[in-house]
């Protein structure tokens, strides 16, 4: 919202600057967010003083003087005012300034003589029409000070940003209340001449006659208050200069005196107000009722609009004439023929405002300020104010004592406030006496104690035009603000230690992430929304875009796009990780759809970066993206033990590190070529060779994605020490013909448990195919690590294990050795 | 042949000695080596042949001497040149072997975290300090939670400040991460003390200053005698630490959830207070939003608000990313460009 630094001063005294101002609003009451110079175009005008005149040797209207500008040197400048007289101070354009209406000021020659700068009228100024001459200015600053520090020409706009809760801001009388309390200074609103004069409404509770106009409220719920009165034989035209100035010093363009008049009560007092011209309202009736599904009404800014049902229109006899607190209707607006006024001020139902102008999808100063809830002990004084206003910018007379329509005002909220209550919440203490007089300073009154504030609990009545002061929280936020949240101690006390801990998806997505990053993935934080996420997506009600319609529920598809982003780029080593959320349409208990929290990658490009030792590095293949999936399991799962064995993947290992047929495996996927992760039998993720758009010279790209969310349940295991080996190990060899559908992992599966619990490691070393292993086989060679705990193994026992892992592989397989 | 004197040949012996030995010690190259070698030991030329030769003419007992002598200097002096042959060898054997290591290395792939996960790790490692955990939720929430539960009234105009993505009418795309701060205390007992690092959406276009997802950091602390006076001295604490030692400012402000609601500011990062456009000559840079925990959270949450206060806060790591960085485009955060994450990740 805006306020003009001067207006403000019609209703308080203040002796600040306009930045002293700024950080005195900001400090108690609401931000300022900005200061806007008005009328900068003086800024390059100074005060001149003229020390000589003498007549233009070539010219009877014309005069030369010497100008004191502040400078080193008096300068000679040509003047053709009658009225310039030496040891007067004018403003001053010097050479170089830039006069209102982009008037560059140079230096020139005229009639011969000289002319280094201008004497400027008010005219040229843009300060009136008065162009008799220059404008004398009486001041005690020295020459060449700036213009605008000394004369009353510019004003100075302050930016607020009034939250939510203070309807009661959002007007240059509701922010000088707040500087009033500030400087103790009195709060006044400016006097309008003929105030007394007009009428005290009458009360009625449904429907009245003002003027000759007949006003019923049928929606009582959409307008609980109801003014309406009557002014005649207005003459409608321009406004006087004070008022365009005020207008302007807000940001409000002038149009005609009443409209003025209403604007300026709107942005003065805060309260927002309509005036239709009598003439257009046909049956000499006003009704506020809903409107009707499907009316349609033209409104101010000639736009036609649909109305619903649930809106709450003001209609003449025949049709709409506004929507009601939002905008009238370009049927009634005020003309310049216009001579007879209605003029409405009401209270309007705050959300039906907002719902209504969310609908009809426009804001006004009026509904602004309408949906934060108006004053309606106020509604009165503001509609005879503002019938005075008008009457004395367009003349004319109130015809009839104004009606108001509505019940009977309630009595003001009270509020109890305990000083203790006080302290406790702000850390420092507060005394009852201090409460109050802050309190009253912005117009709350201690009903229930002495001015001493001496009181266990202290009941205060709260203002009209706070209604967003209900409960003892509020009072003490006052009270916090008021006293200046600067004035309390800044002191670190000491704390207790708290009850939660540490969220698990919070841990181990960091250990995955901080594993990735070592091991030179890129971590990446993109948009989770895609056109299409399947069957199972989740679909946004109101998406900003058609391509973003919907929800993850994977990441690849992600990251998949991010790759295609940087190979638009020309960049072809990419190695990207996400540890973000995917999203499913299944419920849970609460509604809600599923989360699950997944860690994803995607690898292309060069193993390793280029060294001039090895100028072409391979390409990222599939082993690789394996290996990832490894390392983000191990990061996930090793945390809370269950499945942290180096050999996860192919067999997990139970506590005491024995085989065991749970954990994490490797199947191939049901679609595609990808594999798919397995946990317990479930699936937690795929890793694969996936297909982008991809430029021709790009390496293949490859992903893997692990549903880390299982990790985040279940107690931390430690692996328990075993003693160190005394003994030597004994190793052997195995090539065995595989067939191309049988699964390694499988083999080694039957491996351990024929080998027993001698065997220490297993590992896969070679594969071969070709001379020697016939079509549909490969050749698959593990080495065996054997070792007792206590005693060297003799070669007949070695010899003997060896044979029953071949003959139990061939029993439970169908495996045989590879012939040599 | 002249008949020597064994004692003007003792006399020359020492000199040789004393001479070859200063002029092999003082040898600047290999090059100058070898040729006070050449001066001194050389077979054809050497200054000791002139000493070998006179031994011969000594007699009986200063045949001996003179021997003995001759063979006394010529080891010493080659002693001396070994040592300090070797020098030269050795050092010319790390360039002399073919190794240049001013060339590069051989390297791994570098990868880094994101900008804005740096910032959140540094504010929370900040928090940690001060005794705070990390707490997590869901990013889908119900509306009772996102809005409801934090005493934003229906149909208010502080809903203006969240443009809410719905999956249907009452779940939405959480628009700050304050819900959590109802889960955690509905779960736990006070004392909490938690901070919330999260996704956040709204409906925002997607242009240089808006995101429709962006990251938010959260904390809460809740128990009995918890203050406002606890809220500034913590935040404060923490942007003398973020920051380095700075002003800190608090003034009046609005959020539903919170009362008194307060928003701090530090010194102007770019003018050190001193006013400029970037801060609109306040000299200022508003950095994040707190307040005491509105009691009608607490009440909501099943918290006794009698006995317990608290206090919350709530800061965007991606606008402090966009100023750390000097980032012009916050889009540049989510485009997930290689080249980009290589200058700023770590």
């Amino acid at each position: 919202m805006n306020v003009s630094y001067k207006w403000l001063k019609d209703f308080t005294d203040f002796d600040l600057s306009p930045t002293q101002l700024r950080d005195l609003i900001t400090a108690r009451a609401v931000t300022v967010d900005d200061l806007e110079v008005l009328r900068s175009d003086l800024k390059d005008v100074v005060v001149g003083l003229v020390v000589e005149v003498v007549p233009h040797p070539n010219s009877e209207h014309l005069n030369l003087t010497k100008v004191d500008a502040g400078g080193d040197e008096l300068l000679s400048v040509v003047c053709g005012a009658p009225n310039v007289t030496a040891g007067v101070k004018y403003p001053f354009a010097p050479i170089g300034a830039t006069l209102p209406g982009d008037f560059k000021i140079e230096k020139r020659k005229i009639r011969g003589e000289s002319s280094n700068g201008m004497l400027c009228s008010a005219r040229e100024l843009w300060l009136g029409l008065d162009h008799e001459g220059i404008l004398p200015i009486v001041t005690d600053a020295a020459p060449g000070t700036k213009f605008l520090s000394i004369y009353d020409a510019g004003d100075t706009r302050l930016i607020l940003d009034v939250g939510a809760n203070r309807p009661d801001a959002l007007s240059h009388e509701g922010v000088a209340r707040e500087i009033a309390a500030a400087t103790g200074n009195a709060l006044r609103r400016p006097s309008v001449e003929g105030y007394d004069a007009i009428p005290q409404v009458v009360r009625v509770d449904r429907s009245g006659t003002v003027g000759g106009v007949t006003v019923t409220v049928d929606d009582k719920d959409g307008a609980p208050l109801y003014i309406g009165l009557v002014i005649r034989g207005v003459q409608v035209g321009p406004s006087p200069e004070w008022l365009v100035s005020r207008l302007d010093g807000a940001g409000v363009r002038s149009i005609s005196n009443v409209v003025d008049a209403t604007n300026y009560v709107l942005h003065g007092l805060g309260h927002p107000l309509h005036a239709f011209d009598l003439s257009k309202i046909a049956g000499n009736a006003v009704v506020v009722r809903k409107a009707a599904a499907g009316e349609a009404i033209r409104t101010l800014d000639g736009i036609d609009r649909k109305l619903t049902d649930t809106m709450t229109v003001i209609a003449d006899a025949e049709k709409a004439q506004a929507i009601a607190g939002v905008m009238g209707a370009s049927t009634s607006e005020i003309s310049d023929s216009t001579t007879d006024i209605f003029l409405e001020v009401a209270v309007f139902n705050a959300q039906r405002v907002r719902n209504t102008r969310k609908k009809i999808g426009v804001s006004t100063d009026a509904s602004y300020r309408f949906e934060r809830a108006m004053d309606a002990h106020a509604a009165e004084e503001v509609a005879r104010y503002a019938a005075a206003l008008i009457i004395s910018l367009a003349g004319g007379a109130v015809d009839g004592a104004p009606l108001m329509i509505g019940d009977a005002l309630p009595p003001q909220a009270k509020v109890s406030l305990r000083p203790s209550r006080v302290t406790k919440v702000l850390g420092d203490a507060v005394s009852g006496a201090e409460c109050v007089s802050l309190l009253n300073s912005v117009g709350f009154k201690s009903m229930s104690c002495s001015p001493s504030g001496d009181c266990d609990i202290i009941a205060f009545e709260v203002p009209s035009w706070r209604a967003d002061v209900t409960q003892e929280i509020d009072l003490i936020e006052e009270i916090a603000r008021l006293r200046g949240y600067d004035s309390f101690s800044n002191d670190l006390r000491p704390f207790r230690v708290g009850n939660v801990p540490d969220s698990p998806a919070y841990l181990v997505g960091k250990r995955v992430t901080e594993t990735l990053v070592s091991a030179g993935y890129f971590e990446v934080r993109p948009i989770p929304f895609v056109a299409d996420a399947g069957e199972k997506g989740v679909k946004l009600t109101n998406p900003m875009a058609e391509n973003e319609g919907m929800l993850r529920s994977d990441l690849i598809s992600t990251l998949g796009k991010r790759v295609e982003y940087n190979f638009s780029h020309m960049v072809s080593n990419i190695r990207l990780f996400e540890v973000g959320v995917a999203f499913e349409n299944t419920k849970t208990h609460e509604g809600l759809p599923t989360e699950r929290t997944m860690a994803a990658v995607v690898l292309t490009g060069d193993r390793y970066p280029a060294h001039f030792t090895d100028a072409k590095p391979p390409q990222l293949d599939i082993w690789d993206a394996r290996n990832v999936a490894q390392v983000v399991v191990d990061a996930a799962y090793g945390i809370n033990g269950n499945f942290g064995k180096r050999n996860a993947f192919i067999q997990a290992s139970n506590e005491d590190g024995a085989p065991s047929s749970a954990g994490v495996q490797f199947l191939p996927n049901q679609v595609g070529d990808g594999w798919t992760i397995t946990l317990d039998g479930s699936a937690i993720g795929r890793v694969g060779a996936i297909e982008l758009d991809s430029p021709v010279w790009a390496s293949p790209v490859f992903g893997v994605e692990i549903d880390i969310t299982p990790a985040f349940t279940g107690s931390k295991r430690y692996p328990v020490y075993k003693a160190l080996p005394t003994t030597p190990s004994t190793e052997f060899d195995l090539a065995l013909l595989v067939s191309n559908e049988q699964h390694a992992s499988d083999v080694e599966a039957v491996l351990r448990a024929a080998a027993g619990d001698l065997l220490e490691s297993l590992a896969l070393f070679d594969e071969f195919k070709g001379k020697g292993v016939p079509e549909g086989f490969r050749s698959l060679a593990w080495r065996l690590t054997l070792r007792h705990p206590d005693r060297t193994l003799r070669d007949k026992e070695i010899e003997g294990r060896r044979t029953k892992i071949l003959q139990t592989l061939e029993k439970e397989l169908g495996i045989k050795q590879r012939a040599s | 042949m002249i008949q020597s004197n064994i004692t003007s040949f003792t006399d020359l012996a020492n000199e040789l000695k004393t001479q070859g030995a200063a002029a092999i010690q003082s040898a600047a190259t290999l090059e100058a080596l070898e040729a006070v070698r050449t001066e001194y030991l050389g077979r054809s030329n050497g200054k000791l042949l002139d000493l070998q030769k006179q031994v011969p003419s000594f007699d009986g007992d200063d045949k001996k001497v003179a021997g003995r002598l001759f063979n006394t200097v010529k080891t010493e002096l080659e002693r001396i040149y070994n040592e300090r042959n070797d020098i030269f060898v050795s050092a010319s054997k790390a360039v002399g072997s073919g190794i240049d290591l001013t060339m590069p290395a051989r390297q791994q792939f570098k990868g880094s975290c994101h900008p804005v996960t740096l910032v959140i790790e540094e504010i929370a490692a900040i928090f940690r300090e001060l005794g705070f955990t990390i707490a997590s939720g869901p990013e889908a929430e119900t509306e009772w939670y996102n809005f409801t539960s934090l005493n934003f009234p229906p149909d208010h105009p502080a809903l203006d400040a969240h443009d809410t993505i719905y999956l249907s009418d009452d779940v939405v795309m959480r628009t700050h991460t304050s819900p959590v701060q109802v889960r955690t205390l509905k779960s736990y007992e006070p004392p909490i003390r938690v901070l919330i690092p999260g996704n956040v959406y709204r409906l925002d276009p997607f242009d240089a200053s808006h995101a429709p997802m962006f990251s938010q950091i959260e904390g809460l602390a809740v128990d009995e005698g918890v203050s406002f006076v606890d809220l500034k001295a913590t935040l404060s604490h923490f942007a003398n630490r973020f920051f380095g030692k700075t002003k800190t400012r608090f003034r009046p402000s609005y959020f539903p959830f919170t009362e008194p609601s307060a928003e701090m500011d530090v010194e102007c990062q770019l003018c050190k207070g001193a006013g400029c456009p970037a801060c609109k000559g306040t000299g200022w840079m508003e950095i994040l939003g707190s307040g005491m925990v509105h009691p009608n959270v607490l009440d909501a949450a099943g918290v006794d608000s009698e006995k317990y206060t608290g206090w919350a806060f709530g800061m965007g790591p991606a606008r402090i990313a966009l100023q750390r960085y000097k980032i012009p485009d916050i889009r540049i955060l989510y485009d997930s460009d290689i080249r980009f994450l290589e200058q700023v990740g770590e």
